[in-house]
């Protein structure tokens, strides 16, 4: 047995930690921290008028009952695409794995979409989706389905939601595909040679198998839910029709971005920090409980 | 060859390319795209081609809201340009940022160059002066809400002439729908047609302190009765078909294109793309509808678009070269053809003048329309623009509440009194901070 290596400089250990503690001073801890300053501040555009205003900013937030909205149709949309663009990746792949001819070809088309940017995408399926010329709209109509996202907001919600899963699926299949190949072949077998089928198999052996990965995706989910979409929801919809599509991370964009207004925009966005810090925090504590490493 | 020589030429040729260098170099952020953009650097070649002092430097920073977002963050960080093209609802932000902007009067005087704010067409120029008169930036791109209407569609159903009035509007709609049409007319950029042109088109104010160029402390009026019937009006008629709704901006343009509807309001400088995208049908051009139980004689229309601002902060040999490039822009020749090229209004007399006796209106009747809407009368408080901080999300407040409308959620008495509500909540906050 070797014996472990010293090091006697004292300073070694933090000279070797700061380019992680500098990048996430600069790139985390300092934005985060201008935010929080700005949201107790009223300016104007350019910055040449700035004056303290205290909780004003996050007090007008409460009193705005369309902001109160947007956390339902956050929390509505983040679930969907979460839950819609995991168990569409779990199915695919669990297809994709079983699948023995022309499997790379597969693998790669579906991995083709994560490609996309997010503005393109959106462009792409607003082109579908048009209420006038678009082709899912003729063949809802087919069906019986007046499809119009311009004026039904729960329509609209369909659109960015089944927009933003496409985008994510990609990503997912390619874990879970990942994911699915790791579970050992030798139980697949002995529980195919004790009579299982393969919905069985799959439900009773490598479901569970492969939780760590699951788990790691539902967050990685939710905060691209959260924070990555709203370029689709800006190409697609602009958060209308009345508010209907508007999510937080929007709004911060929308307020910030677009409107100028960088102390509401800022409040916004301490109450994404504080709201993402909990979800993380109730997602470790009693999701990963159920996880087996 | 000796060492002496070659070390002359290389001197020669070094003092040479700092006299070349000399040129004073003067950066434009504009959102001019595609063909527009195009025809921007075409018309900035001109100029550096026509002096040996000056060298415009173009640069296309994205949509409008970009533009404006990354010059006010340059502006921050101290690398702002010279020259911004921001278009008209960021008029009030610029013209607040007093310490910011270097307003157009006064750079010509200070740099001694003739401008006549006479020769420039009121109802263009009047959106971006002072109540004072003043011109603070120059208007680049305008261009006003016209109708638009599909002769054929018109034909079929027996109609001989476009509609006038609101009146008129419902008549001709409902004889297209009788004729076999899907809906009579739709609408784009509905904020600034059915709410801010039609005050404008019908001499009603949209707010106090006349649209807001008499003071910050203004409070919105567009939930009055006149704005409330027209909403109300609307909201009928787009349950019976006569209206329809397209979505914000102008994706609604796919109805009139795929002949849904037989009639949109939209931009001006919409005509040549939409002949682009109808090539086989008649295009018919008119002058947007007035309410013909408020007023007898029709205002012109706001414009929209975008102006170039000044920015302070550079060299004065900066700025003799922008009053120069600007000297240039405003020349008739420049003038009327950037208005053939790209249907936007021309902003002098002289350049409306030019193109009439080029007898360009004979072959493109259309493109007049919109001339002759904006300058049939003299604009009054009620129609000479607006300015109102923050406008942007009072625009987006106002799509908001007016898609609750279309879709029955709300009654156009309550989204109008909503709007206001929240309008003025950002009125309020410019307020303060300026």
């Amino acid at each position: 047995m070797s014996s472990p290596v010293t090091f006697n400089n004292k300073y070694l250990p933090f000279a070797l930690i700061a380019p992680q503690i500098l990048i996430t001073l600069v790139f985390f801890i300092l934005p985060a921290g201008q935010a929080i300053f700005q949201s107790f501040r009223l300016e104007d555009a350019f910055g040449l008028s700035s004056e303290f205003v205290g909780l004003e900013n996050f007090i007008n937030l409460y009193n705005d009952s369309y902001y109160l909205d947007t956390f339902i149709t956050t929390l509505q949309f983040s679930i969907s695409v979460a839950f819609l663009a995991l168990i569409s990746a779990l199915i695919l792949s669990a297809f994709a794995e079983h699948i023995i001819r022309g499997a790379t070809f597969y693998r790669t088309f579906l991995i083709w979409p994560y490609a996309v940017a997010p503005v393109v995408a959106g462009s792409l399926w607003l082109f579908l989706f048009d209420p006038t010329i678009g082709v899912v709209t003729d063949i809802l109509h087919w069906v019986g389905i007046s499809w119009n996202p311009t004026l039904n907001g729960a329509h609209a919600m369909w659109m960015v939601i089944i927009t933003s899963t496409w985008k994510q699926i990609s990503y997912n299949f390619l874990f879970f595909l990942a994911a699915l190949q790791s579970v050992p072949k030798s139980l697949l077998e002995a529980a195919a040679i004790d009579g299982s089928g393969p919905i069985k198999r799959f439900m009773s052996i490598s479901f569970p198998l492969i939780s760590p990965t699951s788990f790691f995706l539902l967050v990685i989910n939710f905060v691209y839910a959260f924070f990555d979409t709203f370029a689709v929801i800006h190409a697609m919809t602009q958060g209308g029709p009345s508010n209907s599509t508007s999510t937080l991370v929007y709004k911060v964009y929308h307020d910030g971005f677009i409107g100028l207004d960088i102390g509401s925009s800022a409040a916004q966005s301490v109450i994404l920090m504080i709201l993402v810090a909990l979800l993380t925090v109730f997602q470790f504590k009693y999701v990963e409980k159920k996880v087996a490493y | 060859m000796s060492i002496k020589y070659l070390t002359g030429v290389a001197i020669t040729a070094a003092l040479l390319s700092t006299s070349v260098q000399a040129k004073t170099e003067i950066e434009w952020w504009h959102a001019m795209g595609g063909v527009l953009g195009n025809k921007v650097n075409e018309i900035v070649t001109d100029f550096n081609n026509s002096q040996t002092e000056y060298e415009i430097k173009p640069v296309y920073k994205g949509s409008y809201g970009e533009t404006m977002t990354s010059a006010i963050a340059s502006f921050r960080a101290k690398q702002h340009p010279v020259i911004v093209q921001v278009f008209e609802v960021g008029t009030a932000t610029m013209m607040g940022a007093k310490q910011v902007i270097y307003p157009v009067y006064e750079l010509m005087k200070n740099t001694k160059e003739p401008f006549e704010a006479s020769n420039y067409l009121p109802a263009v120029t009047s959106y971006y002066t002072t109540n004072e008169g003043k011109i603070v930036s120059l208007p680049f791109n305008s261009s006003t809400p016209i109708l638009y209407y599909n002769k054929d569609m018109f034909k079929k159903a027996g109609i001989k002439s476009a509609p006038k009035t609101w009146e008129e509007m419902k008549d001709v709609s409902l004889k297209l729908l009788a004729s076999g049409a899907e809906c009579g007319f739709s609408t784009t950029w509905q904020s600034w047609i059915q709410i801010e042109n039609f005050g404008a088109r019908n001499n009603i104010a949209l707010s106090t302190n006349s649209n807001g160029f008499a003071g910050l402390d203004t409070e919105f009026t567009f939930n009055s009765a006149p704005f409330t019937k027209h909403i109300e009006r609307l909201a009928a008629w787009s349950k019976s078909g006569i209206f329809k709704y397209g979505g914000r901006q102008s994706t609604g343009m796919p109805l009139f294109y795929t002949q849904r509807c037989a009639m949109t309001m939209g931009s001006s400088a919409s005509l040549s793309s939409i002949q682009e995208s109808m090539p086989d049908i008649d295009i018919g051009v008119a002058e947007l509808p007035y309410d013909d139980s408020l007023t007898s004689k029709p205002q012109n229309t706001i414009i929209g678009g975008a102006s170039l601002w000044v920015l302070r902060g550079h060299e004065s040999e900066d700025y003799k070269g922008v009053a120069k490039f600007f000297t240039y822009l405003s020349s008739a020749k420049v003038q009327a053809n950037w208005h053939q090229f790209t249907g936007y209004l021309p902003i002098t007399q002289a350049a409306y003048d030019l193109t009439r006796k080029q007898g360009f209106y004979h072959k493109n009747p259309s493109t007049e329309t919109a001339v002759l809407q904006m300058t049939a009368t003299e604009p009054t408080e009620n129609s000479k623009g607006i300015r109102f901080g923050n406008f942007l999300q009072t625009r987006d407040i106002i799509n908001q509440e007016l898609e609750a409308v279309w879709s029955g959620e709300k009654s156009a008495q309550s989204a109008l009194d909503d709007a206001v509500r929240l309008g003025n909540q950002q009125l309020r906050r410019f307020e303060r901070t300026h």
